[in-house]
């Protein structure tokens, strides 16, 4: 086994929508509501769910943007959440994240070399003389031109921005990297061109990545492992083949089902869910899953399925495994 | 001139070897800007005043007399002469060649008009980013500050930080800019908070940057093009509120020639010597149109979403 | 023949020069008919649905080529004519539903209000076709529903919503502009599940502008895939799918990450990206992307010709019929 880079133990965040008079919350939005796995130093784990399942949200609590409601989050082996916020700050440089609209995530006043200098600059990693030439080899390793380094960001297209806020999460050379949705603002034959890039920078740098997405297909290609959200919870973890192989979850499998085939002759036999995700303001009791599953029970309404180990590696919370 | 690139960055080192030139943003607006016929018109009066303002200044500074009359002389025995070819705007009450004191009184408005606005913009900013960056119970209070100044109409509160600090140009500079704050901090505030949500404001926090520099650098430059629309409408207000000040006998005292005071004193003639009203009331107008059609240009000009077209 | 578009060009001008965004595309759609428009940013797919339903917006104009609706030319009808046509035989379903609901009115209100203006209905018959089409897209308890606002709604059900717009007065030609791309997988299986449940009830031809090559190989009956303005290639689904003539067709599908692919190599790239369309390479607008571009397709520009039912625009199959190319 592996080492384990990042340990995410029973994680939660959650927002207050409302509160009445006195202050006290009365409705509470659970993005996040107990969430436990770890990332194996090396690995790109897959994170995949529909919007609003919370996936996002855990991915900015790893990388500080959100503090979480409870839980604990240890990066090698130190529990981030205890620390304040200089301390924290100091781990910055070792958890990155790449964002999901290439258009709002480079600031427009700034030129794509400065945006990619930046970090370098305010860890002190390098000193300053040697700062442009990391910043002209950054370029290159994500397929830029150096002279393009003094342009800004809204003369380049989609899918440049997004090779230029890959390069700026490789700046710092950080040992995990949270790619939350990266390809799915770009053109179907750009995607093919930022995944195969980016799993060339992993192999490169030997990163680790938490790849979330709302696709299972486009996790596929890139995870080593993957894990399944539905309304703030992880319904399922297995590795990639066994999960798409042998998928468990009832949820899991309507989800693998509702992807188009690219293929006319090969119309799957498809599993659609009834109706909506449920809002997470006022999650279902009991499974959240259970007003949606069409293996629901009795059991299921009353009582939250764990996560348990149906065979190696592969965990399943659903009271069908009980 | 478009370079063309390919995805193999090897053949585009080999291509370009030179360094592109960053496109100047000033540059990009002031192209913009061009188009705009009211704005240049704007900006070409405000030049202009601004010239006869720094003109007549430094002459004084140099003890020189460049105006065709001392504007604060006064001789009785001239007094309410018509416009004539030796007193192009006629002379006032006292015999004071109109023409002379009016450019004087450029240099004051502008003065005023600049310092005040300068006055109110510094804490607006600082007021409304902080209440925009620090959120809950600090912005509370900072904004219910604010707007408990909005709900009293400017000039009364202005009347009445005078009433406090007492009458003079340097108090008036100080009331007009502080009825103006709660003005810029909402409009900072709002604006911070729309651009704060961006995506780069997040990765710059992941990249370890303190609030401080998260702010100056990348929450600020996005928000500067509004801050600066604002200010040039601004100077016009500002502009406005010396010579109402004036005109109610609060602002610059006598003899020094000021726009609103000069209305002031003149309004018991309004049927004898008309053009004691009208050359002054001229000059606010032209002067406060001025600043709002360049205000309008800019905000034009530094709108991304006009500019495309 | 329900709709014939006859050579039609939609230009934007603007400062910096002219922008053929559809350029000289000519195609039919049958009755009863699905047929998916693919292609990805800027290959004038939404551009060319815009035209059609005349909802374009300055600079664009349409400049060239006829739309013929059952052998009538919408172009030539008056104004009142025209929008007697669409809305009531040409309907229109958006990407975004939220933005084109209007946020103040009650779902019921929208629905009823074109009904009654392209049915001649009475305001009590209206509000029954209204409860009637919203329980046919599947919205639950409709009749309750039918009084909410826009922004109650989820995602799937504004999606819903929509539809029962659009399909309120029986239209016979749907234009679909990107229907599921705003929504999630599940979500997405559903509305498309409904595209095809309503064309079988109500006949319609489907016109599927999508980028997403899934959902054309699960819904449409025939495909047109556009690159920068231009066909590309056109072809019924199974043989566009399984015999792809057009490298940027093979490319496009190469490139896909597909669910039922186990193997761990890179995935296939079509290299360099989409030309700016002000700067267009002088012969086929894919030659500096393409890995079999030849001297010839620099130089000049390729002809759809028709190989089997299966039309292409490459030189590639000029060399094969052993035809000079030229035409």
């Amino acid at each position: 086994m592996s080492e384990v880079l990042m340990d995410i133990q029973d994680l939660a965040k959650h927002f207050v929508v409302d509160t009445n008079f006195f202050g006290k919350p009365v409705s509470v939005l659970k993005a996040v509501d107990g969430v436990s796995f770890s990332i194996n130093k090396g690995e790109a784990f897959g994170l995949v769910g529909e919007s609003g399942c919370g996936k996002t949200t855990l991915g900015k609590i790893l990388v500080n943007l959100y503090s979480p409601t409870s839980g604990k989050l240890f990066f090698e082996g130190k529990d981030l959440t205890v620390l304040n916020e200089g301390q924290r700050r100091l781990y910055c440089k070792d958890i990155q994240m790449i964002f999901q609209d290439p258009y709002a995530s480079l600031n427009p006043k700034m030129t794509v070399g400065d945006i990619i200098a930046e970090p370098i600059l305010i860890n002190g990693l390098l000193p300053k003389n040697q700062v442009e030439e990391r910043v002209i080899y950054l370029l290159n390793c994500v397929g830029l031109a150096r002279h393009q380094r003094n342009r800004y960001p809204h003369e380049f297209s989609g899918g440049q921005r997004q090779r230029v806020g890959i390069a700026r999460a490789l700046a710092v050379e950080p040992k995990i990297i949270v790619c939350d949705e990266p390809v799915s603002a770009l053109d179907v034959s750009i995607q093919a061109q930022v995944l195969n890039l980016l799993g060339d920078l992993k192999e490169e740098f030997g990163l680790t990545y938490l790849f979330i997405a709302h696709g299972l297909n486009v996790v596929k290609h890139i995870s080593d492992r993957v894990g399944v959200m539905y309304l703030g919870k992880l319904v399922e973890i297995a590795p990639k083949k066994e999960l798409y192989a042998n998928p468990q979850h009832p949820y899991t499998q309507a989800l693998l089902s509702a992807i188009p085939v690219i293929n006319p002759e090969k119309k799957m036999e498809r599993i659609i869910l009834e109706g909506d995700v449920p809002s997470p303001i006022n999650p279902p009791a009991g499974c959240r899953f259970s007003s949606r599953c069409f293996k629901v029970q009795e059991s299921c309404k009353l009582q939250e399925a764990k996560l348990k180990e149906v065979s190696p590696g592969h965990f399943v919370a659903c009271h069908l495994f009980d | 001139m478009e370079p063309t690139y390919s995805s193999n960055p090897d053949e585009n080192l080999q291509a370009a070897e030179y360094v592109e030139k960053p496109e100047s943003q000033l540059k990009v607006m002031w192209e913009t800007l061009r188009l705009n016929k009211a704005a240049v018109a704007g900006l070409f009066i405000i030049g202009i005043l601004a010239l006869i303002a720094l003109t007549v200044w430094l002459s004084e500074l140099m003890g020189k007399q460049i105006l065709p009359y001392d504007p604060n002389y006064a001789d009785m025995t001239k007094s309410f002469i018509k416009p004539n070819a030796q007193h192009w705007f006629g002379t006032d009450q006292l015999g004071r060649d109109m023409f002379s004191r009016i450019l004087d009184g450029t240099k004051i408005s502008l003065f005023v008009g600049v310092t005040a606005v300068a006055i109110s913009l510094t804490i607006g900013v600082i007021f409304g980013a902080i209440a925009a960056y620090r959120g809950g119970k600090t912005d509370t209070v900072i904004m219910r500050l604010m707007d408990m100044m909005l709900a009293i109409p400017s000039i009364l509160l202005a009347i009445a930080f005078m009433a406090a600090l007492g009458k003079g140009l340097d108090k008036a500079i100080i009331a007009i800019g502080l009825v103006s704050i709660p003005e810029y901090a909402r409009i900072v505030r709002g604006s911070i908070l729309s651009v704060k949500e961006n995506d780069y404001v997040h990765a710059a926090k992941i990249m370890g940057n303190k609030t401080r520099r998260i702010i100056y650098k990348h929450i600020l430059p996005n928000v500067i093009s509004v801050i600066v629309v604002r200010a040039t409408l601004g100077i016009s207000s500002a502009v406005l509120d010396t010579a109402a000040l004036g005109f109610l006998g609060l602002g610059v005292q006598p003899p020094f020639a000021e726009w609103g005071d000069m209305l002031g004193r003149a309004r018991g003639f309004i049927f004898s010597a008309p053009y004691t009203l009208i050359f002054p009331g001229i000059a606010i107008t032209i002067t406060v149109l001025a600043f709002n059609l360049l205000g309008d240009g800019l905000r034009d000009a530094l709108d991304p979403k006009s500019r495309i077209k | 023949m329900l709709l014939e578009v006859k050579n039609l060009t939609t230009e934007f001008k603007l400062k910096r020069g002219i922008v053929k965004a559809v350029d000289d595309i000519s195609f039919t759609i049958d009755k009863g008919e699905i047929l998916a428009i693919v292609g990805e940013s800027g290959s004038g797919k939404s551009v060319t649905s815009l035209s059609i339903m005349g909802l374009l917006q300055n600079p664009g104009r349409v400049t060239g080529g006829q739309i013929l609706y059952k052998s009538q030319d919408l172009n030539k009808l008056s104004r009142k004519e025209q929008q007697k046509l669409r809305g009531n035989q040409i309907s229109m379903i958006f990407q975004e539903p939220m933005t084109s609901l209007n946020p103040v009115w009650r779902i019921k209100d929208q629905i009823m209000e074109s009904i009654m203006l392209h049915m001649k209905l009475s305001k009590k018959e209206a509000l029954a076709r209204t409860i009637e089409m919203l329980e046919t897209v599947g919205i639950p308890s409709a009749a309750q529903r039918a009084n909410d606002y826009p922004h109650q709604m989820s995602g799937g059900m504004r999606q819903r919503v929509m539809t029962a717009m659009a399909l309120a007065c029986e239209p016979e030609l749907l234009i679909a502009d990107e229907p599921t791309t705003a929504l999630d997988v599940t979500i997405q299986a559903q509305i498309l599940e409904l595209l095809y449940r309503m064309r079988e009830k109500f006949h319609m031809a489907v016109m599927l502008i999508t980028h997403d090559l899934g959902v054309v190989s699960e819904a449409a009956d025939r495909v047109i895939v556009m690159y920068c303005g231009k066909i590309m290639e056109e072809a019924d689904v199974r043989s566009l799918f399984n015999h792809p003539l057009h490298p940027y067709t093979i490319g496009l599908l190469k490139s896909i990450p597909q669910i039922d692919n186990d193997s761990d190599e890179p995935l296939y790239m079509i290299k360099g990206m989409v030309p700016n369309p002000l700067n267009m390479p002088k012969g086929c607008p894919f030659s500096d992307r393409c890995e079999q571009s030849m001297e010839r397709c620099t130089q000049e520009m390729p002809q759809l010709r028709e190989i089997d039912g299966h039309k292409v625009r490459c030189f590639l199959y000029d060399a094969k019929e052993g035809g000079s190319g030229k035409q």
